[in-house]
Order: structure tokens, then C-alpha cells, then sequence
């Protein structure tokens, strides 16, 4: 097949780029979709309560995702300082995955138990308060605003038809669980659980 | 992975390091053997001309040296499916590789006061340089970086505590972490606006305050009794196993003002301290010892 034919061939340029573009996804991702290892979860992982679901939408309206990430990789430089390297199976029930690709703020994958609740409402009300050279923005309107109630049971259907085993009850149960919670709640509620799966977080 | 898997990756990888040879080597045999330099493959825009000269020699020669690095790769590392490579090097593997050097090497720094009592410990300027930046790093981000602590974090720099301060006490707070549970409205949930007030001032009177309002200090005396004595004592002098402050120091977690009082009182506390787990004991005990040196305790009871 001369250069000339291919070159002067839309058709069948595109259709050999589809060919070669194709190869590294069908080598690299085709296979973990039939991946124990990243489709089965690690014991003990739950699926998020309704309130740390409203609490992971708030993580992702608010952005969180662009400053800080949720993946310890596995150097020492990172689990000395956030604990133990995060493996695939902690993020089956996540969709979308929230592991971001940029720290402007340090990785959350293991945030839960760390700080007390009050810590973390302070720091979001005022970071300066807690970490004086902190340039995280204040979020003060997580105080005020209340999570809305009504969408909660549809997130979580949405979710189960992506393979989450959200129970019948915990969907009927969630909009009681919700209302009335203040945004803050919701998010620290979802922070406090974030890499407690795992027995050895450290 | 299954072996079907391990078969397809392989293959799919291999078909592209050997496509990659394959493109290389037919562009090059396709050069005519009697090319004419600067030959011009037939399209000409605004007298731009795209020439068929072969390949630079040295480029050539990079292609190939590519394509053999990444056949040597894939024999030696992990890249071929289930094919663990002739080094059989795993991620997790050099992390624990890395680990075990790290404890080799810093291990024995924390070892050595392991067995040197926590308020002797307390003297030694090297090991309390050591600790100040393990507080710095694991404690200052509630405490203060000088430790004196803030809204809602125990001030540890005075002599007052609230889980204790003995050394044992101290490392008891740093491996286990404490959860305080202060009840809105004490253990009497029946308790009125009005009530609450009057123990406000039964308790403001106990710090000496001079704005006091002694009758309504004096009302609030055996609600405090009823309600709060069970943990803070009827003393109010506190009760380190619970960790219920002592009342009567005029020092305050979370401010000792009339309307934080009465705040408290209404809505209770819950202050935690989450358990230092990425701590060592070695650590922990070296911590343990600044701490206490924090309070300012290793100046009267540890030096003589």
C-alpha cells in the first residue's frame, strides 16, 4: 500500500487512525473491565450514606476536586505523610471517580478520622483560622444553605442502575435522612468516611 | 488476570512494537535505489513542496534503538500481562523496599529515648528538636504551632487538663485519640432557657467574676448539682476520666464569656481527638515528652 493511496484516501486514513489510535485502549482499559482486582470492592467498603452522597455532589460543585486529589500513590514520600497507598477496589462505587489529577491542597483519599468534625468546620468557614498560611478559599454559604432533599432517592436509583447496592430501604429512607442537614454537614459527613474502608489506613 | 487476558494484552503489545519495525523498515525499502535528491512527492501549495528524502541516517538508527529499548523493557519489567519480567520488580514491592530502609535508617533516631523516661526526656534539647517537628506535623494543625491551642483545642502550653497530663495519661490521648460528650443541657434535658442561665451564673461565680448575679448564682447552684455535677463533680472541679473540665480555673475551651457559657449549656460539646495512628510508640512516647515539657511540668518535677 503506497503513502500516496493512503494520503489520498480520507476513508481509509481515518479508518487506519482508528486502528492505531485503538490499540492502546484496547491493551490498557479493555481488560480491566474484566478485572477482579478493580471491579470487585475491598471488604467492608459500603456504599456512601444519603447524606455523604449530598456531601460527595457539594465536593464536586464546589470543585474540590480541582485543588486536591484522592489517590495515595505507593512512594513512602506520600504514605508517610497521608497513609497507605490507595488500591482500586476503595473506588468501585465511585461515579465519577474524584481522584483529580492536581494538588494545589494535599490528597483527601484518607481525610476521614483525621481531623475532629470541629476542625473541619472552622477550616471551611475560615481556613486562615486553623492554618494561618493556608490559601484555600473560605466557604461560608455551606453554613447557611441546606441540601436539598428531593433529588436524593434519584441520585441513588441513578447510581444503583451503575452497579452501587444501594438497598430499597436506604433509597425510600433517603430523603427523610436528608432533610434538614446543612450543606457543612453533608460535606464533612463525606469527608470523615473517605479511605476508612480499609483496616490499615496507616 | 485471567490467562485469556494475559494472551491479549501480550499480543496487542507486541503487534505494535512490531508494527512500529514493520513502518520503519518498509519506508526505508521503499526509498528507489536510484532516488534523486529532493524529489518532490507531487503537491505544491503557495510554492511549498513536500520532498520524499529518506529519513536522517541518525534518526533512522533512533527508531530502531527505541524499538529494542522497549523490547528490553518488556523482558525485564512488568508489561506483558501476567509476565512479571526477569527482575520480577512490583510496585509494591519497592514501596515496601522503601519502607524497610526508611525504618532502618530513622527507626533507631526515635529507638534510642524509647527507654529514657518521658520527663528526663523532656531535658534533652536534640530529642525535643526531633519532636517539635513531629508536633509540627501532626499536632500543630489543631494546637497551634506553639501549642497554645485555639477555639475548641486544649491549650497545652498551661498546667490545666482535661484528660490529664501525666505522661501516661498523654500517651493514653495520643494512641487512642478522646471523644468528648458534654449533653446539651447537661443530664437534664428538661432543663429551661432560664435555668440554664442561672447555672451560667452559678458557674460564673465559681471564677470569681465580679459581674456576677449572685441570685441567680444562687438558683443555679443545685440545678448545677442535678445537672452537670455527675461529670464536672460537685465541686466542679472536673473529672479527668471523663473528661470533663474543671470549671473553676477561669480557663476555658471554648470561651468563658456569659453567652459561650450559655451556649455550651445549650447545645452541649463534642470536642475529639482523632488517635495519632501514624505515629510509632517510639514516637509516641517521644511526643509524649514534649508535650509534657510543653506544660512547663518537666521544670518542677523533672530536673532534680
Amino acid at each position: 500500500m503506497s503513502h500516496e493511496k493512503v494520503e489520498k484516501n480520507l476513508g481509509l486514513m481515518v479508518g487506519l487512525i482508528i486502528v492505531v489510535v485503538s490499540l492502546g485502549g484496547l491493551a490498557e482499559i479493555v481488560p480491566l473491565f474484566f478485572d477482579s482486582q478493580v471491579n470487585e470492592p475491598v471488604e467492608g467498603l459500603e456504599p456512601l450514606s444519603a447524606v455523604e452522597l449530598e456531601g460527595r455532589d457539594i465536593y464536586i460543585r464546589e470543585g474540590c476536586h480541582v485543588c486536591h486529589t484522592q489517590k495515595v500513590r505507593p512512594f513512602r514520600a506520600e504514605t508517610e505523610r497521608y497513609g497507605h497507598y490507595s488500591v482500586a477496589g476503595e473506588h468501585v462505587y465511585d461515579h465519577p471517580f474524584l481522584w483529580g489529577s492536581k494538588r494545589t491542597g494535599p490528597d483527601l483519599a484518607r481525610v476521614g478520622g483525621r481531623y475532629s468534625d470541629a476542625w473541619h468546620r472552622l477550616h471551611f468557614y475560615d481556613p486562615r483560622m486553623v492554618v494561618p498560611e493556608s490559601n484555600m478559599p473560605a466557604y461560608p454559604w455551606l453554613f447557611e444553605q441546606k441540601v436539598d432533599p428531593t433529588q436524593t432517592a434519584t441520585k441513588m436509583r441513578a447510581l444503583r442502575t451503575l452497579g452501587v447496592p444501594y438497598t430499597d430501604e436506604q433509597i425510600a429512607n433517603a430523603e427523610e435522612n436528608v432533610r434538614g442537614t446543612f450543606e457543612i454537614q453533608a460535606l464533612i459527613a463525606y469527608l470523615q468516611q473517605l479511605g476508612t474502608a480499609i483496616p490499615e489506613q496507616r | 488476570m485471567s490467562s485469556f487476558w494475559s494472551i491479549w494484552i501480550s499480543a496487542l503489545i507486541l503487534i505494535v512494537v512490531l508494527g512500529c519495525w514493520w513502518l520503519v523498515w518498509i519506508v526505508r525499502r521503499n526509498q528507489p535505489s536510484d532516488r534523486v535528491e529532493n524529489r518532490s512527492v507531487g503537491h505544491e501549495v503557495d510554492g511549498i513542496e513536500e520532498l520524499d528524502n529518506p529519513l536522517p541516517k541518525w534518526w533512522y538508527w533512533m527508531f530502531i534503538g527505541l524499538i529494542l529499548f522497549s523490547l528490553l523493557y518488556l523482558a525485564l519489567y512488568p508489561g506483558l500481562g501476567n509476565y512479571q519480567g526477569l527482575l520480577g520488580w512490583s510496585q509494591t514491592e519497592a514501596w515496601e523496599r522503601e519502607m524497610e530502609a526508611a525504618r532502618e535508617k530513622y527507626g533507631p533516631l526515635f529507638a534510642q529515648y524509647a527507654d529514657t523516661p518521658a520527663p528526663e526526656l523532656a531535658h534533652n534539647g536534640e530529642a525535643m528538636q526531633a519532636a517539635q517537628r513531629l508536633f509540627s506535623n501532626n499536632c500543630a494543625t489543631c494546637h497551634g504551632s506553639a501549642g497554645r491551642g485555639g477555639y475548641g483545642f486544649p491549650n497545652l502550653t498551661d498546667d490545666n487538663w482535661i484528660w490529664g497530663g501525666s505522661v501516661d495519661a498523654i500517651k493514653h490521648t495520643l494512641t487512642n485519640g478522646r471523644q468528648a460528650n458534654m449533653p446539651a443541657r447537661g443530664i437534664n434535658p428538661n432543663l429551661s432557657n432560664d435555668q440554664l442561665g442561672d447555672i451560667t451564673e452559678y458557674v460564673l461565680s465559681l471564677n470569681d467574676r465580679s459581674d456576677v448575679n449572685e441570685a441567680a448564682a444562687e438558683r443555679g447552684k443545685p440545678l448545677f448539682a442535678q445537672a452537670c455535677s455527675t461529670c464536672h463533680g460537685q465541686n466542679a472541679k472536673g473529672n479527668q476520666n471523663m473528661g470533663a473540665p474543671n470549671l473553676t480555673n477561669d480557663t476555658w475551651l471554648y470561651g468563658g464569656d456569659r453567652g459561650t457559657i450559655m451556649e455550651t449549656l445549650q447545645y452541649g460539646r463534642n470536642g475529639h481527638m482523632p488517635a495519632q495512628k501514624q505515629l510509632s510508640e517510639d514516637q509516641i512516647h517521644l511526643m509524649a515528652a514534649y508535650v509534657y515539657r510543653l506544660s512547663g511540668q518537666h521544670r518542677e518535677k523533672g530536673a532534680e
